[in-house]
């Protein structure tokens, strides 16, 4: 983004902006000349001209916008294409798609029978920055903390904005068929299933169920 | 007066070659911009303290300035207008002050809020927005407020009475850019929203497991300790117990792993993404940013098109590039006007949408701002705007004669099929009559 050039910094910046050959606004594609001065008159007639829409619109100031990461969010979810082991919810109506909560019972593996709830944050500058998602379930697992956080690389530091929603879920649908022990964020559990997978079979299960593995209680998800 | 003024009537007072078009010479230019032209400072820290100088000085008098912040002992290397006495107040109330003071004659109004607090008719008084702001988020606010002003005739050619013309400035360490932004003529902030890299983070496995260097013991912390030990309570950036606390627990983690260099700056650094300011670099993204402000109000020379960056690291380097706008800006651009019957029912409008010959869109979802009046997917939301089918879309979009609609589905015919998401301008007409007045605004 920034980048350096060959020539040298005139010190008279302002005299080198003015008179480079690159400062021309003719040359915009609009093919349109702009009148600089023209803008001083228009600019006063910008205060009417708003004043004339707020009156000509029923009297209603002009309305806020919908930020770009709202619309981007929008194409998101009116594009979602969720298998049968995974639903979406809007705890705060159909017209707030940026908080939203995702269900995934896991259809397969480990983890067949239970019920996992995450909850979807977007900021306004999505799909900039990627969505916060934190899972809402207590759960056994090696990629996933007991305070919710998970470690899923799309989520973080390969995220990329032609990723969209879509691809997270599959992504956490994913941690769920075939957890790994090579990126622990529960390094006991990540030890276990890597060491004895039969005993990372039945913590699991009685997790699930409703019980202790170690010190740590797990509350009922199946 | 005349000699406070010398240097401004050398470009104010006489003709040039590098002018525009109708510039006009005078002490009567002089005078109006004195008079009519008012200027809105976002951000009153490293950029706003020397804008206001400059604009103050470059003969503006109607400002105003809004922060939402106080003044730290951290700003007093480069934010000027401030001294130790005036720790904990309002930037933007002692900026103000300061200013005029040195300056008679220059009126500024101080703004203490979000910028996000105050009313859309605010921004639309200002003939010219100039931006200090820190963050993609605030920019990215403004500039679809000031965007949102814009207007379109019948040709897709932005109309300039509705031109809101904004100078973004931006610094960080040693670089900076400045730039300006004419909506519906130069890329917006949207348009070229690509040019940021990504941001950089951390798996949460490493910072959990294998931290190596000083950023993952402190992200450790911030992100993974705090949630542990405090669960329920938000970390605060700006509340130095907050940042106290993970900066100790960053230093057991390093000391656990062995690991040097984890400093208190450090850790503000990475957990709130600064990198220390130099006051040089400020003052001359500001005085270029001041400059484009004046041409623009004055008309006293061509502005740089569009895009300045500054890198001081070694020597001094400065280019301007011209980047182009992105046709489908869903911020900025024109869309694809739509004339429509106050008749035209939401199902009809989406049906209408596959045969238009610039869209070719089905299977339309539909938001008009912020209200989703249909969505194809998931089933949940199907099922709850499946009701808004039937309803006009006039009636849908509170009986407005005018209005943006966004509309994404899949576009394109044969294997050129694609998603899309697809900025609309409608217009309605009652009666069968088309009212190009209230579509283009003329």
């Amino acid at each position: 983004m920034y980048e350096s050039t060959d020539h040298d910094f005139s010190f008279q910046l302002r005299l080198h902006q003015i008179l480079s050959p690159s400062v021309s606004i003719t040359t915009l594609p609009f093919h349109k000349t702009f009148h600089p001065t023209g803008i001083m008159i228009k600019l006063f007639k910008v205060k009417e001209k708003q004043r004339e829409l707020a009156e000509n619109s029923n009297g209603k100031p002009p309305v806020k916008k919908q930020s770009a990461g709202e619309l981007r969010l929008h194409k998101d979810i009116s594009e979602l294409n969720l298998p049968k082991t995974c639903s979406i919810s809007f705890p705060n109506g159909k017209d707030d798609l940026m908080d939203f909560e995702v269900t995934i019972r896991p259809d397969d593996g480990y983890y067949l029978g239970g019920t996992f709830t995450f909850t979807f944050q977007i900021s306004s500058i999505y799909p900039h920055e990627a969505p916060k998602v934190k899972c809402k379930t207590k759960v056994y697992h090696p990629n996933i903390d007991l305070d919710g956080n998970v470690c899923l690389n799309i989520l973080r530091e390969d995220w990329k904005p032609v990723l969209n929603i879509n691809t997270i879920i599959y992504g956490l649908y994913h941690l769920f068929t075939e957890p790994n022990h090579e990126d622990p964020l529960n390094r006991e559990a990540a030890a276990v299933l890597r060491d004895n997978p039969k005993m990372f079979e039945s913590n699991v299960r009685r997790a699930m169920a409703g019980g202790y593995v170690g010190q740590t209680f797990f509350t009922r998800c199946i | 007066m005349a000699s406070r003024s010398r240097d401004l009537d050398k470009l104010l007072l006489r003709p040039g070659h590098l002018v525009g078009p109708s510039f006009e010479p005078g002490t009567q230019l002089r005078d109006d911009l004195q008079e009519y032209v008012r200027i809105l400072v976002v951000g009153a820290g490293g950029l706003g303290c020397e804008l206001l100088k400059d604009l103050a000085l470059s003969g503006f008098r109607n400002l105003e300035v809004i922060d939402m912040d106080r003044i730290e002992v951290s700003n007093l290397n480069r934010q000027f207008l401030f001294r130790l006495e005036d720790v904990g107040e309002p930037k933007a109330q002692v900026a103000a002050k300061r200013v005029m003071e040195r300056v008679s004659g220059v009126n500024i109004v101080p703004h203490f809020c979000r910028i996000e607090e105050k009313e859309l008719e605010f921004y639309s008084e200002f003939s010219i927005i100039v931006l200090g702001l820190d963050s993609i988020e605030a920019r990215s606010y403004i500039n679809a407020v000031a965007c949102g002003f814009l207007e379109y005739d019948s040709n897709d050619e932005p109309l300039e009475e509705t031109v809101k013309p904004m100078v973004d400035g931006g610094t960080e360490g040693f670089k900076g850019h400045a730039r300006v932004i004419l909506p519906g003529m130069t890329p917006c902030f949207e348009c070229t929203i690509w040019l940021f890299p990504p941001q950089v983070k951390f798996p949460l496995c490493t910072l959990a497991e294998t931290p190596r260097t000083a950023a993952h013991c402190i992200e450790y912390a911030h992100l993974i300790k705090w949630d542990e030990v405090h669960s329920g309570k938000s970390f605060d950036p700006d509340n130095p117990q907050h940042m106290q606390w993970v900066y100790s627990e960053a230093v057991k983690r390093a000391q656990l792993f062995g690991i040097p260099g984890v400093t208190y700056t450090l850790t503000q650094g990475v957990v709130k993404n600064i990198i220390p300011a130099i006051a040089s670099t400020n003052a001359i993204v500001s005085a270029t940013c001041a400059l484009e402000t004046l041409k623009i109000a004055s008309g006293c020379s061509k502005t740089l098109s569009n895009y300045l960056t500054y890198n001081g690291v070694e020597g001094l380097h400065t280019k301007v590039t011209e980047f182009v706008r992105d046709k489908d800006c869903l911020v900025c651009g024109p869309g694809i006007f739509m004339e429509l019957e106050t008749s035209v029912t939401l199902k009809m409008f989406i049906d209408q949408l596959e045969d238009h010959p610039k869209l070719l869109m089905s299977g339309a979802s539909v938001t008009v701002r912020g209200k989703n009046l249909y969505m194809a997917a998931p089933p949940l939301l199907e099922e709850m705007t499946r009701s808004n089918l039937g309803l006009p879309l006039f009636e849908l979009m509170d009986k407005s004669p005018t209005g943006i609609v966004h509309v994404t589905g899949t576009a394109g015919k044969g294997d050129k099929r694609q998603s899309c998401l697809r900025k609309l301008r409608v217009a309605f007409k009652a009666d069968g009559i088309a009212d190009t007045d209230m579509a283009g605004g003329g």
